[in-house]
């Protein structure tokens, strides 16, 4: 089958780690061949956090710059920082609301304009999805479902071989218990702002 | 229970790297295991030491590795499968013990786990342990895969028993750190208990002893020659001119290369996941059927100068070549577009590869480096030692733990590292020779680990320097494993010893010993200030726990702080503390309650009292 690819950053704390578990998980409910690689050392020391996931044939589970099919940011910034991961045919979904780092605070720093960003990423790839996944979220009823929303978004673009049901199914088998239904209302609430 | 005790064969499970090299050593009747914690290895003890609570496995965070592997090793002598797992440089520690282990050998399996981290994601130093088997004589392992990891942790255990020696088990960050689908297995049963049958002789390494046991290890090295010769973990694949051979992770970049490339009919992949002894004749049967050679390894050119050799011996002159310029770098990571590159020009081929956006007209995005987290008692106690040498000429030799973050202005609290116990011994000699008033931090698991014999030395040979021992209660940095001074009751463990740090450091001979709470900022600054004025040796014992290990223990306060009206914009609070719970909003300081931890701090030191608790 095709190889797709997948590559998802965010902050530290922001939950991409789960995000990637849950869609691996709905990998291997649909018999999709995957594998993901992480890079995590710093994830709670307020670092960025970076995910590969690789769907199909292909047998590494690292993303080269520029060999991203699909980029997922959690982050503004770190969206953008992130693609050069991308080449012009590569989709991204990006949420809008930042988190400035800590660098912005002591003034070494200044947070990028969120038009200037969005006309940016537009220009050099093939399409951009942007939603604020903290403000749907909320509406979920759960402010840390950013990730969910975010799946979500990136289902609704249809450049992941998995069906929005499966990861739905995955949902419920990773995530707490008690924060399944918000976590599903969540990914509808991406899905839906995804269009 | 833990999801590695799943007793269903035949399932099918995403597993980390980490998890799955756990799962495998499950399998394989793993009995006994000993670790000290260090990424990209973390993950793999910290499901053992779960298991050890499940099971009849026993697990322990031993205090270092060199601890670790003889605490292994003597179980493994005694009949009892076991593992030692730590990161590439934790092997440095262990060296001493695996080096003559070697001579001596083991009755049950005994796997010796070292995570390399090409790129040092989280490490020091990037070295190649492949060397270590060369220099001890011992089996080396390396999968490529996550699913192979599994399935070569048994092997591994096999081949211990079969030649009665330690197996090197090699990882990297990317077999540690991905995820891959895993298939389940039987569980074996655990041996757990053992004897151990005396013969001194044999087991007691004095030169004349000593000198039997190496004659003993050559003949294992040329039986496990023979082994790495048809073991399934070496083998060919492809037909074709162009040979390339490779290990590890690159294994997979490259058969993506080749296929990306379409050359798949034209290349022979020799990949070797058992690398010493490296399968000799195979190689030479391999060099003959190629017209040119490229070896794809990450790291250092173990296999290149291995190949060269065997094609010297064969009187072979076809190219071959791995390191150097246009292939590929001694220096950091692989990846698959860097590996296809270098196939392509080396074999020829032409190649057009994707274009990547160009982001060379981004405007600078603001860097995100990893910072010390809100309310760390860390932060605490270097602004309480900087304020208290004020006015002196000072030098910061550090450690390694989450306090290296120190490094990062604002605090600018770390300027000299080499590795783990480095602070103390580093002190004694930039004392002695620079005018500089030394302070040197080291966290409570490292001071455990390798801090002490630096601290005796500096005792015992009169140096000058004070030492900050910054107690939190765990190993903060790899995910808060026990240390000798934890407290066990805590994480609802009983049976453990606990070490009380202080009482250590005063039988060492300190004269000066100073306990200071870093929450309280005014009173440690004094006290602070006496331990700097000693002569001689003093130590500063800096105790309060991690945040967010007490945040996990439900035991963080649950006050919060705001910036009220009678701030006058100073920002020393920002300026000089850095917390990470600090924002600017419209030019005016703001704290984040969600990320404030109420260690107050900061509302100690606003020249203002402008910082005041949130009212409920």
């Amino acid at each position: 089958m095709n190889t797709t690819r997948l590559v998802i950053v965010a902050v530290g704390g922001q939950g991409n780690l789960l995000a990637s578990s849950v869609l691996g998980e709905a990998a291997l409910l649909s018999n999709i061949p995957v594998r993901m690689s992480e890079i995590h050392g710093m994830a709670q020391r307020g670092g960025v956090v970076e995910s590969a996931m690789v769907f199909g044939d292909a047998e590494s589970s690292v993303i080269s710059d520029g060999e991203a099919d699909v980029l997922v940011g959690f982050e503004p910034s770190e969206t953008l920082r992130a693609l050069k991961k991308c080449n012009k045919a590569t989709v991204v979904v990006t949420n809008l609301a930042p988190l400035p780092p800590f660098t912005v605070a002591i003034g070494k720093g200044v947070y990028p304009d969120l038009n200037k960003l969005q006309a940016t990423i537009r220009a050099k790839t093939a399409g951009l999805v942007a939603l604020d996944a903290v403000e749907l979220a909320r509406q979920a009823g759960n402010e840390l479902s950013v990730n969910m929303v975010l799946l979500g978004a990136l289902i609704r673009t249809g450049k992941v071989p998995i069906e929005a049901q499966t990861v739905k199914e995955a949902i419920r088998k990773k995530t707490k218990q008690a924060f399944v239904e918000s976590n599903i209302s969540a990914f509808d609430l991406g899905y839906c702002a995804a269009q | 229970m833990n999801k590695l005790l799943s007793t269903e064969r035949g399932r099918k499970m995403l597993l980390l790297g980490n998890e799955a090299i756990a799962r495998g050593a499950i399998e394989a009747g793993l009995a006994f295991g000993a670790t000290y914690p260090g990424t990209p290895s973390s993950e793999i003890s910290a499901n053992l030491f779960e298991i050890s609570q499940q099971s009849e496995l026993y697990f322990e965070y031993s205090t270092n590795e060199k601890v670790a592997l003889e605490v292994a090793a003597a179980a493994a002598n005694s009949g009892v499968r076991s593992m030692a797992i730590m990161k590439h440089v934790g092997l440095n520690v262990a060296a001493d013990a695996l080096m003559t282990l070697a001579y001596v050998g083991v009755k049950a399996g005994m796997v010796v786990l070292s995570a390399d981290d090409p790129f040092m994601f989280s490490s020091q130093n990037e070295q190649d342990n492949r060397y270590y088997a060369k220099l001890s004589g011992l089996a080396v392992l390396e999968p490529s895969t996550i699913e192979e990891a599994k399935e070569m942790i048994k092997y591994a255990f096999d081949l211990s028993e079969k030649l009665q020696e330690p197996v090197l088990f090699r990882t990297t960050t990317r077999i540690n750190h991905s995820t891959g689908i895993v298939t389940l297995g039987d569980i074996a049963p655990v041996k757990a208990s053992g004897d151990f049958i005396k013969d001194p002789f044999n087991y007691v390494t004095v030169p004349a002893v000593s000198r039997n046991l190496h004659i003993k290890l050559l003949k294992h090295w040329e039986e496990a020659k023979g082994i790495s010769e048809v073991s399934p973990y070496n083998f060919v694949s492809g037909k074709g001119p162009y040979g390339i051979v490779c290990n590890g992770v690159s294994y997979s970049y490259v058969r993506d290369g080749a296929r990306d490339l379409g050359i798949e009919d034209k290349v022979q992949i020799l990949r070797i996941g058992f690398s010493n002894p490296m399968p000799g004749a195979m190689i030479k049967e391999f060099l003959k059927g190629c017209e040119k050679v490229l070896v794809a390894e990450e790291g250092e050119p173990y296999m290149e100068e291995a190949l060269k050799a065997f094609a010297q011996e064969e009187g072979l002159t076809l190219p071959i070549a791995g390191k150097g310029e246009g292939v590929f770098s001694r220096l950091f990571e692989f990846d698959p577009a860097g590996v296809r590159k270098v196939i392509a020009n080396y074999f020829n081929v032409a190649y057009e590869p994707v274009a990547a956006t160009d982001v060379a007209d981004i405007p600078e995005i603001p860097s995100r480096p990893p910072n010390l987290c809100a309310g760390c008692s860390h932060r605490a106690s270097f602004y309480i030692a900087k304020q208290a040498a004020e006015g002196m000429e000072t030098i910061f030799p550090t450690d390694i733990g989450c306090y290296t973050l120190g490094l990062l202005p604002p605090l600018s609290t770390a300027d000299f590292l080499i590795c783990m116990g480095s602070s103390i011994s580093t002190s004694c000699g930039f004392s002695k020779v620079t005018k500089k008033k030394v302070i040197s931090f080291i966290g409570d698991s490292t001071f455990f680990h390798s801090g002490i014999p630096g601290l005796i030395n500096a005792v015992f040979n009169n140096h000058n320097f004070t030492l900050f021992i910054l107690d939190n209660g765990t190993t903060a940095m790899t995910g808060h494993q026990p240390n000798p001074g934890v407290d066990m009751g805590l994480l609802n463990l009983t049976g453990y010893g606990r070490i009380d740090i202080e009482e250590v450091v005063r039988a060492l001979g300190v004269k000066d010993v100073t306990v200071i709470e870093p929450y309280k900022v005014k009173k440690s600054i004094e006290a602070v200030k006496k331990a700097l004025s000693f002569e001689g040796v003093s130590v500063v014992i800096s105790r309060e726990m991690c945040t967010l290990y007490a945040k996990s223990l439900k035991l963080q306060s649950k006050k919060r702080y705001q910036v009220g009206d009678k701030c006058r914009n100073h920002r020393d609070c920002i300026n000089q503390l850095g917390c990470p719970a600090f924002y600017l909003s419209e030019g005016r300081i703001r704290i984040n309650a969600a990320q404030c931890t109420g260690c107050s701090v900061c509302a100690q030191i606003c020249p203002e009292n402008a910082i005041i608790p949130v009212k409920d």
